[in-house]
């Protein structure tokens, strides 16, 4: 245990540091407006995994809370007269704020059905958002939004928005470790693995799960926020976009969904691939065919996602190593019973 | 001695059949219960009714006095009810210790509860005690869904000592463990017994009941049929009438 600690805080050292200086090194505008919209996506499919991989409910309308921080932020400027400029992103923690007020009305009411009925809500909730947008006057209708454009170098333009987003997005990791550990995450598992049995010893089930729905839908409002501030204009479609949820889910089953980095490390693979491709054959649609393909696969071949199985081969190798140990010991009249704990413990 | 969880009159029906009618049972505080009766005959029921997984349709249920009809399982857990279930319940992807320390009652306000990290080193001695209580504590880190479906059954009741309930209601606890593990088990009961727990047991098991139970409540039908020490109950013709068949009742 002591041993692999420092290991684990030597990588996530290394992460942050590549993630400060990626912009310095790859400074191509093409290469970080794909940088900005992987970051925002590694938020997006980190937050949700905090509610739906460690609960086991199966959210897809959390674009819901994406579109309400995306309009929230552009209404604000709009009408508080914000300058362009750094200015606006004062809004972002406004923005995160208000998509988790508007998480607790509908979460309360999906969180009324189980499974199945659970995730066919959620996916009504993101229409009827849609049609909101599309439809009422103070949100543009169908012609959307645009915020305020700052007046920023296009070559570090794209840079203030990463570094918004990639503090967004250490916080967010940050907090869905401090979930998982906690008791509050004991919890979710617990409701993910048996709901019924989870009551039957104390855990305020409504309570927890409603909690962990707010929580995950407040750093999508904040990365909503800034992808309208970023894109420089918001339409219904693409605020409330039904690809948005189908990508964080498939994100987060390919990474290891309920694990910390699992979503992390699938929003950086799938989301910079799909930008990538977008840029390079200009049809935007392409990566569906991609999507699904490598959906196909990782259900196929990894059913728990990249870092479990990893997980799992490492563990496999060390137990290897541990049981040549424990021969090595039994020959010289080890201790067998004290090995058999250790082994138990890991 | 004193009566600690009772039910009173309990009818529930699930649309037009009536599972439970007028039944009604006391379990008085420090004896171990047992509640018998043919398949069917809505013993389950009534355990989901006194633990608050069932609302009844009329009755009341008393613990210690005051009534809990109509209270959530949480609620009903958190007063010191434990119950658990026919068929084994864990969180199977959860380690077994990780499967006590999600019942170790613990009131903090929901920001403690997503800082503070599950689990503090008293709750975490007092979950293995309970392991090695009912010798699993070798096991403490492998997951709950390795284990076999006898030591599936101890976790079970591990998990609810952590949180010391007054009152434990165990639905079928023999069913599917060997023999060795039912002397282990009965052994566990009488010593929590003899420490002062009350205990309701479903049992189908009659070895296990009459040798347990300091007083025995047959039901029938949905309806108390007898209640009373093992011998008056083995001795009773309605029982066996219940059991094998009698008059027009036909269970079999």
């Amino acid at each position: 245990m002591t041993a692999r600690l420092p290991v684990r805080a030597l990588l996530v050292a290394i992460a942050i540091v590549i993630l400060g200086v990626f912009p310095i090194v790859f400074s191509n505008p093409t290469t970080t407006s794909i940088a900005v919209f992987t970051v925002i996506y590694m938020v997006a499919a980190s937050s949700w995994n905090m509610f739906s991989g460690y609960s086991g409910y199966i959210a897809l309308g959390h674009a819901v809370y994406f579109g309400v921080g995306a309009y929230a932020l552009t209404l604000l400027a709009n009408h508080l007269g914000f300058a362009a400029g750094w200015g606006v992103f004062a809004l972002v923690p406004v923005a995160g704020i208000i998509a988790g007020l508007i998480a607790i009305p509908t979460g309360l009411i999906a969180l009324r059905a189980r499974r199945h009925t659970f995730v066919v809500i959620t996916i009504a909730f993101m229409f009827i958002f849609q049609l909101a947008a599309s439809n009422f006057a103070f949100t543009g209708g169908s012609s959307g939004l645009q915020p305020p454009t700052p007046l920023w170098s296009a070559t570090s333009y794209n840079d203030h928005f990463y570094y918004v987003a990639a503090v967004i997005l250490v916080a967010t990791v940050a907090l869905s470790w401090l979930v998982r550990r906690s008791r509050f995450g004991l919890q979710l598992f617990a409701i993910r693995d048996d709901e019924e049995r989870a009551r039957g010893l104390g855990v305020r089930v409504g309570r927890v799960k409603l909690s962990a729905f707010v929580l995950s839908a407040i750093p999508i409002g904040m990365v909503g926020g800034v992808y309208a501030y970023f894109l420089g204009q918001i339409f219904p479609q693409f605020a409330f976009d039904p690809l948005f949820d189908l990508s964080i889910a498939l994100m987060a089953f390919i990474g290891g969904l309920g694990t910390v980095w699992g979503p992390v490390l699938g929003a950086l693979v799938l989301e910079s691939l799909q930008q990538y491709f977008t840029v390079q054959s200009g049809a935007s649609q392409v990566y569906l065919i991609i999507y699904g393909g490598l959906f196909l696969a990782v259900i196929l071949l990894l059913p728990r996602g990249l870092i479990p199985s990893v997980e799992d081969l490492i563990r496999r190798w060390r137990t290897r190593g541990a049981a040549q140990d424990r021969a090595r010991e039994d020959g010289e009249g080890g201790r067998t019973g004290d090995v058999v704990k250790a082994a138990g413990a890991r | 001695m004193s009566t600690l969880i009772e039910a009173e009159g309990i009818c529930k029906s699930f649309g037009g059949l009536q599972a439970l009618s007028e039944c009604s049972l006391t379990v008085p505080e420090g004896s171990i219960a047992g509640l018998i009766g043919p398949n069917g005959s809505g013993k389950t029921t009534l355990f989901n009714v006194m633990t608050g997984y069932e609302r009844p349709t009329s009755g009341e249920i008393r613990f210690d006095g005051a009534s809990i009809t109509g209270a959530t399982p949480e609620k009903v857990f958190g007063l010191g009810v434990g119950r658990t279930f026919q068929i084994t319940r864990l969180f199977f992807r959860l380690t077994v210790l990780e499967n006590i320390l999600v019942a170790t009652q613990r009131h903090e306000g929901w920001f403690r509860s997503v800082v503070r990290r599950a689990g503090s080193a008293a709750e975490r001695d007092r979950a293995l005690e309970m392991l090695e209580f009912v010798g699993l504590e070798q096991l403490a880190n492998s997951p709950a869904g390795n284990l076999s479906y006898g030591q599936r059954k101890l976790l079970e009741l591990a998990s609810l000592l952590v949180a010391d309930p007054a009152v434990l209601l165990l639905d079928e606890p023999t069913a599917g463990v060997n023999p060795v593990l039912i002397e282990q088990l009965s052994e566990r009961i009488r010593e929590l017994n003899r420490a002062g727990k009350t205990f309701l047991v479903v049992e189908h098991n009659m070895e296990f009941v009459m040798g347990l139970c300091h007083e025995v409540t047959v039901l029938h039908q949905g309806r108390t049929l007898v209640s009373g020490t093992p011998e008056e109950v083995r001795a009773n013709p309605a029982v066996l009438d219940a059991y094998l068949g009698g008059g027009d009742d036909d269970d079999f």
